[in-house]
């Protein structure tokens, strides 16, 4: 290995950073989508035409852009929001417009497995639309939820390997630039190693969280 | 008090159009407990979802105390709402909340003071017999238990009027029985209006006071328990009374007659309330010279008065019989004739007596 562990580190910390901040803003945006996606569509507490065919099809439109295509094309935007089109945190915008879709879809299953019954007792109780989500709604789906957040998080950490096209940095940038570019193979392995267990840790967190809130043993 | 004026639903999608219910007109009494019984898709769920605005009427109105609720705000709505509880089939609990939770639930809609509502759900949850359930979640119970959590929680806010959906149908017989007399103890504690629905003829002559029968979107028949048991006017409604009342002739019985086993008559005497609880077999016996041979019998107790039915064979010489049979019908006993028939599907009749005896 041609590189010294100090540029590991920081490309796991970058790594870490970016994936962090955009969960963060991601799950705000998804879950935010998500929950209007259910509730707006027919029959639904909220229900709402007009609302929900504006917005199925741009999460759709979203979802089927290249991550490394939106990464690009959404610069501009970028620069908008960030200041700077290029480094870490020019990464995370990028990153945000791709889970924040994917996560709504997600939170849509989630919620969508809740019982029709429980929103009819709910509405029989005389519960607001707003009751409705809060109350019996996120509830009953909080478990399945975390394992949503589960794989939008994984699912962020294999795009985060691609904002090294605008100098976002992080450990796929590391695995590409030190390693695939320069036949270091052992870089190549270590980066991989690092992501894979990375998965693992972030997967046993998220079904651990799971099963505590099922209260499964 | 609950009224349907005219009531009607047309669901319509681009396929087609189902009318789930047909100008119903009803009215359940204050204190009553109300049965509709129907078989499914007789438009029953629909009818007690348009109480509590769970279904709006196409047409028509629904009173319940005095109030139109499709008239009013979606606020105000709620309110009336809150007043109104509902239990179901399936219970719809919510999993991921203790039982406490779940009864606690109606009450955290509203504004309230967090040591009354507290106060409020055990209260509740005793008078339901689950006081040692509270922190148990609804996954660690039974189904009987499960509704008893549904009944509190729809008791918890003190309504005046329960809506029951199919709150047995889920259940095994003695558990029924045992959520039958919460519901009873309900109405006779707290004086709530209660309306049923449900397929089961059990759970009416168990606690209802009033029922209606259901058939294609339209109210039927109805009246109180006893005369719709014991005299059902249509055919769906004979249908459900057998279930629980068992007036048919047996097969046996047929089969013997075919083969002219017997050497007498043989005729079914229905007894209602009055004639039910008079000595009309042993004087049918000791006042005319005919034998009396009991072939099958059923009486059931129904709102503390019995009705049951027998299948007696008469021996005797024609004009005694005939006398007998007189007595009886003057007794109030219903009487007919159990014939075979020369109809080969159908394997006998019953023929009424009245003329036969009068005329």
């Amino acid at each position: 290995m041609e590189i010294g562990t100090d540029i590991i580190l920081n490309a796991l910390w970058e790594t870490l950073y970016m994936v962090s901040i955009a969960l963060f803003f991601g799950s705000i945006l998804g879950i935010f989508l998500g929950i209007t996606l259910v509730v707006t569509r027919r029959g639904h507490v909220l229900e709402n035409k007009f609302i929900f065919s504006i917005l199925n099809p741009i999460v759709n439109v979203l979802r089927s852009i290249p991550f490394i295509i939106l990464l690009v094309a959404i610069i501009p935007f970028t620069r908008l929001i960030v200041g700077t089109s290029i480094g870490t945190s020019a990464a995370i915008v990028p990153l945000v417009l791709h889970i924040g879709p994917y996560f709504s879809r997600l939170v849509e299953n989630s919620l969508l497995e809740v019982d029709d019954g429980i929103i009819e007792a709910a509405k029989a109780m005389g519960a607001t639309p707003f009751q409705i989500i809060r109350k019996f709604l996120l509830p009953e789906a909080f478990a399945s939820l975390v394992l949503s957040v589960t794989t939008a998080t994984i699912s962020l950490i294999g795009a985060t390997a691609m904002a090294g096209a605008v100098g976002g940095g992080g450990l796929g940038d590391v695995a590409i630039t030190y390693g695939y570019q320069r036949f270091d193979t052992i870089t190549i392995f270590v980066t991989v190693v690092i992501l894979v267990l990375l998965v693992q840790i972030i997967q046993s967190i998220g079904n651990t969280l799971e099963r505590k809130i099922r209260r499964v043993s | 008090m609950i009224k349907f004026q005219h009531v009607s639903k047309t669901f319509r999608s681009k396929t087609q159009t189902i009318e789930a219910l047909k100008d119903v007109n009803l009215t359940v009494n204050k204190g009553d407990i109300f049965g509709v019984i129907g078989f499914s898709g007789a438009g029953k769920s629909t009818l007690i979802r348009t109480v509590n605005l769970l279904e709006s009427p196409s047409s028509g109105e629904v009173i319940v105390d005095g109030k139109n609720l499709a008239k009013l705000s979606k606020r105000k709505i709620r309110e009336e709402q809150k007043k109104i509880g509902m239990i179901f089939q399936h219970f719809h609990l919510l999993n991921s909340k203790t039982v406490f939770e779940n009864v606690a639930l109606p009450l955290t809609l509203s504004k309230g003071n967090k040591r009354q509502i507290e106060n409020r759900v055990i209260e509740t949850l005793e008078f339901v017999g689950l006081s040692d359930k509270v922190h148990s979640y609804p996954d660690q119970l039974s189904g009987g238990q499960k509704q008893r959590v549904g009944i509190a929680r729809a008791l918890v806010t003190n309504p005046s009027v329960l809506l029951c959906d199919e709150a047995t149908s889920a259940l095994d017989p003695q558990t029924t029985v045992s959520i039958l007399n919460l519901l009873k103890k309900i109405n006779e504690q707290y004086k709530i209006t209660i309306l049923i629905i449900t397929h089961e003829m059990e759970v009416i002559k168990e606690i209802c006071n009033r029922v209606a029968v259901m058939e294609n979107g339209r109210v039927i028949e109805t009246g109180n328990v006893f005369d719709i048991i014991t005299k059902p006017q249509k055919e769906t409604t004979s249908n459900f009374v057998k279930s629980i009342v068992r007036d048919d002739v047996p097969v046996s019985v047929y089969k013997m007659l075919e083969s002219n086993k017997y050497d007498g008559r043989i005729f079914n005497f229905k007894f209602l309330g009055d004639s039910s609880g008079k000595p009309i077999i042993s004087q049918l016996a000791k006042r005319f010279n005919i034998e009396v041979n009991i072939l099958f019998g059923n009486i059931t107790e129904l709102q503390q008065a019995s009705f049951g039915n027998l299948i007696i064979e008469l021996i005797g010489r024609q004009e005694e019989i005939e006398r007998g049979i007189h007595y009886a019908i003057q007794e109030k006993v219903e009487v007919k004739e159990v014939e075979e028939s020369g109809n080969r599907n159908r394997y006998y009749s019953e023929r009424a007596m009245g003329n036969v005896v009068h005329g």
